[in-house]
């Protein structure tokens, strides 16, 4: 049995809202054990980062711990004197953050930032001061490190400020480090870096890592123990193997069964119906009753205690003390699969685009002359029949929004062709244009930001019907927002009700209802789930799904997770910087892909199964700038597999058969003389 | 015969506005809460109650009469209301209270002697026999005054009560309870303590002001306290009149410089960096000497003295109104830039809605908020400008009413030996008030309405 | 850089024509110069040829934009619109219409202005921004609240009271320093005291509550978390990391106010007997003196845009984030 470092007993942390006292932490019991790493595993408002805070007793104002124990060598922290903690923090336990963009201080440099933990733990000074915090950019992986030292945050790219942000945690020589969504906000590519360096620390200082995330696949490479939190308090707890092979928590359990990839292709996703309950609420029975597809008579009325499994597993649920009544074990399967790409492609692509570009131009010099322009998007060619769907997938920056905004024409694309069955879009005036809008719909990522605030559900949705003349009364308008509302799942009394009463899964729900309204064929799906939770993505998913199966639409789904792109697409295109890589059918370019690109952005995902042992392509630097793109193939700085060729002369794409298309010198014949 | 005055007309059109506003209110939950925000702030709902007060005061100064009882003057019902002050002249100055003036004039015995004292006012106690009993008249009257609107008071607390425990089906007793331990959803704890406060004011104003001059007397011998009051309706029409002719301009080139850009941002931009770059006094000066000529030259055009005294109070708040749209322009433009871009508006685009329905529909209802903190925040900003312009000669007419005008007055008296204080004391108290009202008011409606503080 | 600041002067052209027109067109055109001179002279009891010379000793008698009479250049140059109005362009303000010289006049009251404006700035700087600091460090107590409540009362207080309140006193109560006056050199400083003390009060109000909403926002930011993280103690999250970020927005605040502080401060100058700019215009303004008003309207929109320009030099100073470009 390895040693207990931190003990945390019966913690509840509650915040004083407008609505009323939230619990937001309500009885939450772990231990961490020197050396290991502990994650704590659950989707958004669950109180997984209230905990981590409270840990620290560095909650937002209108929070407190109104009671338990957090003991760390014995010592309980949550009665230590402000000073003595200040001790603690920084020095014992360090914490690094969600969002690297916002949590250094923009207006100090990188040296001084890392040197406040150094004199204020390690008390050092001048020479040593500044060879120290060196010592910590060179540990974490910073190249040229002198010169970083005197950089200011906004000078260095996204990954490499959450390597800052660990290297000043690590200042203290804390014994703990608690990582709150480390990698959350980066792209799987820089994910795969940080989440390596945090591995590579571990094992070479012997820390205890208390791992903050919602993402099963982090959670499978990185910890060793599981804790799965719901509604502010934990549900099952084990060592990871055993909690991968078998989840025991229903709520677990389908969260497993509610992430989309291939295997699942064939069928509905899982989902979990219903919503987390409010805090503010007092529970008599067990949390995740509502939602819960096994809950039988005692879930309601009674707290489920701490059951043990067997040794390495522990849960919360009635199904492990009394006798359930027996249903059929392993999750359902509800729906018949369809047919993947079931209308064939015969009559000729519904949307093509050729060679579009998308440039901004950038201004300079003493008349503001156009001196340059940004390539948003670079010549991309995209054919969407009827029907399918389309995956347009990249890391952030690539010009897969501006791609899809060009193709609407909300943006007007600088160069290049979009035809609709035919008919030339780009060249049409705002007027002519305007029956095209029918046919080409949006959905957004941000659920929030989709939907006007001042505006009741039935107008939102009714919006494009008016614009385009549809109904020819209000009342036969206000008809098809029932249908629409129905159709997409929601109860058609909602409509008079505004967007804010709405939790993220339901305005997106809307969202799609909006576009239907006008009965399109091709709908911008842009990142539609990313800001949502598992849970709920799948039910987005799988309604995304059954309209397309309904209503035959073509969607282009622009979006930067993989195993969504294996679920949903027919056809997936890869995009770097504006130009794309490799284009073909999903089965193909996941099982076989040819651009080293796709190969290490495809490694770089982490997979929920920790006994897939997998080789990550591990990229080095950042994405450049679109601004000022490298010369010849625009990955060549990053690529593993570069040759001379690539410096100078950017790749054609080359066909490999079945529609695979790949632009990368490997297979164009021209670099037979590789350069490392 | 009824008179309406420019300005007046377009006090009534900003009545108009703020009851269709209230209209708009009722219908949109949204509003509604971020109203009811502001009234269940404690200090918020003081505020109002202070400014509603001052409000209609305003407004009651507003409806004018040609009176046949008052020679054929221009009168409003403020005036008809406050006739005794209005008609009670002194010679000259007197303290607040006094029974006698406050300079000593020769005075002819019935003798033929002439020696210098000072004379009994005509007006200020006049109805007491002998000046000894003027403290117990005092204290007689302010009790009977106090007693009066405690009873007042207590009815209103009964009736709230009355409300409260119908409203949560409980007692009587209990609804007291929660009032007093401030836990329903209106503060009563402060509503009811300004309404008293209020009510004894006014009381005492009924008992005492007809009898005395509560404030004293200037050096035409005027009722302070008359002037004072006098003096609220310019500083509301100042406060909102100019607000009303900045919005159409701040809206206007706002949305259109942020929504369409290129040239037509470009115009506007310059349009107000020029007229920002002239500092603001300087500008309103310029403007108000111009005018103040154009007027002197055309006196027989623009009517009668109340007229023209009437035109140049418009021209001031015409005149801040275009130096002042230029803030909330450039605060308007920087939120349609940013709500051009929000996913919403560009769904509209998606469906091919109009430029104008986008405008209407999406981008104004959304920048409301900043032109209602705005409007707020403004408000006590403009009264107080109106003071200093005044000050230099470059504000309101000076035969107008007003706080600035009084203040520029009292400025000798304060060198004076004994000091004449009240005419600036009486200005203080009361703009003070009307402006900390509407300092806290403004405050509560950004608290309620500012996103980024909920 | 220099390209930037280049852009920026020549940018500046077209907005001080603008307003070069838009006075020209207040004083001009609104009314005519006879306007003017019946103004001065005394309304109607008064000869044509008195307002005819009245106008030819201030060189009001040209027409305003074209004089036919004149040959060549003249047509232009021989014009009020030329002589009154695009000289301001060469700092050539011309006399006054009491006949004084603007320019010199200028020079010599800026001196005054400047004695009372930049201690009025600084002092009301420090003031404010430690009182903003202490009901931060407080805050959510009651030294917050009623450091507040007291802020919004400080602020619904007119300047005029701050003044003459000021003035009562100190200067005829307390009889601590002269009421008014001024005086060169080291002897004068006692007729600075009280000025500078009402300009500072008054300012309290609306300046400290204004810093503390500043760093109250960014007290909320993710950096302080982060700091606060390190173990850092709560007077150097402040003191280092909030008021290194807030001094950002407060700074350049300031530096677009430095070129106007030369203008003076109207109120107090006339009140307490400055002869700096401040006094200057207000006499112009009730002697209706336009020639000064001209040159002073002129003046504080050069000084503005010269104020508009220093704050992006110092944005790039104090602001690592920000390159002129």
């Amino acid at each position: 049995m390895t040693d207990v470092l931190l003990r945390v007993e019966g913690l509840r942390t509650v915040l004083d809202t407008a609505d009323g006292e939230v619990r937001a932490v309500d009885g939450v019991d772990f231990d961490l054990r020197r050396g290991r790493t502990f994650a704590i595993l659950g989707e958004s408002g669950c109180g997984k980062s209230m905990t981590a805070f409270s840990l620290l007793r560095l909650l937002p104002p209108g929070g407190r711990v109104a009671a338990g124990r957090v003991l760390l060598d014995g010592v309980d922290l949550l009665r230590l004197s402000e000073k003595a903690m200040r001790r603690v923090r920084g020095g014992r336990i360090a914490m690094i953050f969600q969002e690297p963009q916002t949590a250094l201080n923009p207006v100090m440099r990188v040296g001084d930032q890392i040197g406040e933990g150094l004199v204020r733990h390690r008390g050092l000074r001048g020479r040593a001061l500044r060879a120290e915090a060196r010592e910590l950019l060179v540990q974490v992986g910073i190249p040229d490190p002198d010169r970083r030292l005197d950089a200011y945050p906004h000078q260095l790219s996204g990954g490499m400020k959450q390597r800052v942000i660990v290297a000043m945690a690590l200042a203290g020589r804390p014994d703990i480090l608690i990582a709150d969504e480390p990698t959350t906000a980066l792209d799987v590519t820089i994910q795969a870096q940080v989440l390596a360096l945090l591995r590579r620390l571990q094992e070479e200082l012997g820390m205890t890592i208390l791992l903050i995330t919602h993402d099963l696949g982090v959670v499978a490479e990185m910890a060793h123990e599981v804790g799965v939190m719901y509604a502010g308090e934990l549900v099952e707890t084990g060592e990871r193997d055993a909690f991968f092979a078998h989840p025991r928590h229903p709520y677990a359990r389908r969260l497993f069964a509610a992430l989309p990839d291939a295997a699942k292709k064939a069928g509905r996703l899982v989902s979990i119906p219903g919503m987390v309950p409010p805090l503010t609420r007092r529970f008599t029975g067990c949390r995740f009753t509502e939602r819960c597809d096994r809950a039988f008579a005692p879930c309601a009325g009674e707290i489920p205690a701490w059951t043990p499994v067997d040794d390495r597993q522990a849960v919360r649920c009635h199904l492990y003390t009394a006798t359930p009544p027996a249903v059929a074990e392993g999750i359902a399967e509800p729906a018949p699969p369809p047919p993947a790409g079931a209308i064939a492609d015969a009559k000729g692509p519904l949307l093509e685009v050729r060679d579009l570009g998308v440039h901004f131009p950038v201004r300079s010099g003493l008349l503001r002359r156009v001196s340059g322009a940004i390539r948003a998007v670079d010549g991309i060619d995209l054919r969407i029949p009827e029907g399918h769907t389309l995956a347009l997938v990249g890391e952030s920056g690539c010009g897969k929004t501006t791609a899809g905004k060009a193709l609407l024409q909300l943006i007007r694309p600088t160069r290049g062709s979009v035809r609709f069955e035919g008919t030339e879009l780009t060249t049409l005036e705002r007027a002519a244009l305007r029956p095209y809008r029918r046919a080409l719909q949006i959905i957004f990522q941000d659920p929030y930001a989709s939907m006007n605030p001042r505006m009741r559900v039935d107008r939102i949705v009714e919006e494009g019907m008016r614009s385009q003349g549809l109904g020819n009364t209000p009342g036969e308008r206000q008809d098809r927002v029932d249908r629409l509302l129905e159709q997409v799942g929601m109860d058609p009394a909602v409509k008079h009700r505004y967007p804010h009463e709405f939790s993220g899964g339901q305005r997106q729900r809307i969202c799609i209802a909006r576009a239907l309204a006008v009965s399109p064929r091709l709908v911008v799906c842009d990142e539609p789930t990313s800001a949502l939770d598992v849970s709920v993505q799948a039910q987005i998913l799988n309604l995304l799904r059954a309209l397309q199966d309904e209503l035959g639409l073509a969607y282009l789904f622009i979006t930067h997770n993989m195993s969504v792109v294996e679920y949903l697409a027919h056809e997936v295109a890869v995009m770097y910087l504006g130009r794309i890589v490799e284009f073909g059918p999903t089965e193909r370019v996941m099982a076989a892909p040819a651009h080293p690109y796709t190969r290490a952005l495809l490694s770089a995902v982490p997979v929920p199964d920790p006994r897939a042992r997998r080789d990550v392509i591990r990229l080095g630097g950042d994405p450049p700038s679109p601004h000022s793109p490298p010369a010849g193939c625009h990955f060549h700085p990053r690529c593993p597999e570069a040759m001379a060729v690539c410096r100078t002369v950017y790749p054609e794409a080359v066909e490999r058969g079945d529609g695979h298309r790949v632009a990368c010198h490997l297979y164009t014949g021209q670099g037979d003389t590789p350069s490392r | 015969m009824w008179v309406i005055l420019w300005t007046d007309a377009l006090l009534y059109l900003l009545v108009g506005v703020a009851l269709l506003g209230v209209w708009q209110v009722r219908r949109s939950p949204h509003l509604l809460e971020n109203w009811c925000r502001v009234v269940r702030n404690p200090l918020g709902m003081a505020a109002s109650v202070v400014l509603g007060v001052y409000g209609v005061i305003g407004l009651a100064d507003s409806v004018h009469v040609r009176s046949a009882a008052a020679e054929g003057q221009v009168v409003s019902m403020l005036d008809v209301l406050l006739t005794p002050l209005r008609e009670s002249t002194e010679t000259s100055y007197s303290a607040p209270f006094a029974t006698h003036g406050f300079t000593k004039v020769s005075v002819t015995h019935d003798d033929g002697t002439v020696s210098r004292a000072y004379p009994r006012l005509t007006h200020g106690g006049s109805h007491l026999e002998r000046p000894q009993e003027r403290g117990r008249d005092i204290l007689v009257r302010a009790l009977k005054a106090l007693a009066l609107a405690a009873l007042v008071w207590l009815a209103l607390a009964a009736a709230a009560a009355g409300r409260v425990a119908r409203r949560r089906a409980a007692g009587w007793r209990a609804a007291v309870r929660i009032m007093a331990g401030g836990r329903d959803v209106l503060p009563w704890r402060a509503l009811l303590v300004t309404v008293g406060v209020l009510l004894a004011l006014l009381f005492l104003a009924v008992e005492l002001a007809p009898r005395y001059h509560v404030l004293g007397t200037d050096k035409v011998g005027q009722d302070v306290f008359y002037q004072t009051l006098k003096s609220i309706r310019t500083g509301l029409v100042i406060g909102t009149l100019t607000t009303l002719v900045m919005l159409p301009f701040a809206i206007g080139l706002g949305v259109a410089a942020g929504y369409f850009g290129g040239l037509v941002d470009d115009v506007i931009q310059y349009v107000y960096t020029t007229l920002n770059s002239i500092p603001g006094v300087l500008l309103i000066a310029a403007a108000i000497l111009t005018v103040q000529i154009y007027m002197a030259n055309h006196a027989d055009a623009l009517g009668t003295l109340e007229d023209r005294a009437d035109l140049r109070l418009l021209a001031l708040c015409i005149i801040l109104g275009i130096t002042s749209w230029t803030g909330l322009c450039r605060l308007l433009r920087a939120e349609t830039l940013k709500l051009r871009e929000v996913e919403y508006v560009q769904a509209s685009l998606g469906f091919g809605v109009s430029h104008t329905g986008i405008i209407t529909r999406h981008v104004v209802p959304n920048l409301m908020h900043i032109v209602l903190i705005t409007v707020a925040l403004d408000f006590s900003g403009l009264v107080l400008a109106e003071a200093v312009l005044s000050y230099v000669n470059i504000g309101v007419d000076p035969t107008t009413n007003s706080w600035g005008n009084m203040i520029n007055s009292s400025r000798l008296e304060m060198a004076r030996e004994p000091v004449v204080w009240w005419n600036l004391a009486a200005a203080f108290v009361f703009m003070f008030t009307m402006v900390l009202a509407a300092n806290v008011f403004a405050d509560a409606v950004r608290d309620a309405f500012d996103p980024r503080r909920s | 850089m220099m390209a930037y600041i280049l852009r920026r002067v020549l940018y500046a052209g077209p907005i001080l024509l603008g307003v070069n027109v838009l006075t020209f067109a207040l004083f001009f055109l609104v009314n005519s110069p006879d306007d003017m001179a019946y103004m001065h002279l005394g309304e109607r009891h008064v000869t044509a040829t008195a307002v005819e010379s009245w106008k030819a000793e201030r060189g009001y008698h040209l027409p305003l934009f074209w004089n036919g009479e004149a040959a060549g250049a003249g047509t232009f140059k021989e014009t009020i619109f030329f002589q009154k109005s695009l000289g301001l362009f060469a700092f050539d303000f011309g006399r006054s219409d009491s006949g004084r010289d603007i320019g010199y006049d200028i020079g010599q009251r800026m001196g005054p202005s400047l004695a009372i404006a930049v201690p009025v700035l600084l002092v009301g700087l420090a003031v404010n921004i430690t009182f903003a600091l202490v009901l931060v460090f407080f805050r959510a107590t009651y030294v917050d609240v009623w450091g507040v409540v007291l802020c919004v009362a400080l602020m619904s207080v007119s300047s005029l009271f701050y003044i003459i309140g000021g003035q009562f006193l100190i200067g005829k109560l307390l009889r601590l320093v002269p009421i008014s006056g001024y005086d060169g050199g080291l002897d004068g400083l006692k007729f600075l005291v009280l000025p500078v003390v009402v300009g500072v009060v008054s300012g309290i109000g609306a300046g400290t509550r204004w810093y503390r909403t500043l760093f109250l926002e960014e007290l909320g930011r993710d950096y302080v978390r982060t700091a606060r993280a390190k173990g850092l103690p709560e007077s150097v999250v402040l003191g280092r990391h909030v008021l290194h970020n807030a001094l950002i927005p407060i700074l350049t605040g300031v530096v677009v106010l430095l070129p106007l502080l030369f203008m003076g401060s109207l109120i107090i100058e006339s009140f307490f007997g400055i002869p700096g700019l401040g006094s200057y215009t207000i006499d112009a303004i009730l002697a209706q003196d336009f020639a000064i008003v001209r040159a002073m309207v002129f003046l504080g929109s050069v000084l503005y845009i010269v104020g508009l320009l220093l704050t992006d030099i110092s944005y790039t100073l104090v602001d690592p984030r920000v390159r002129l470009g």
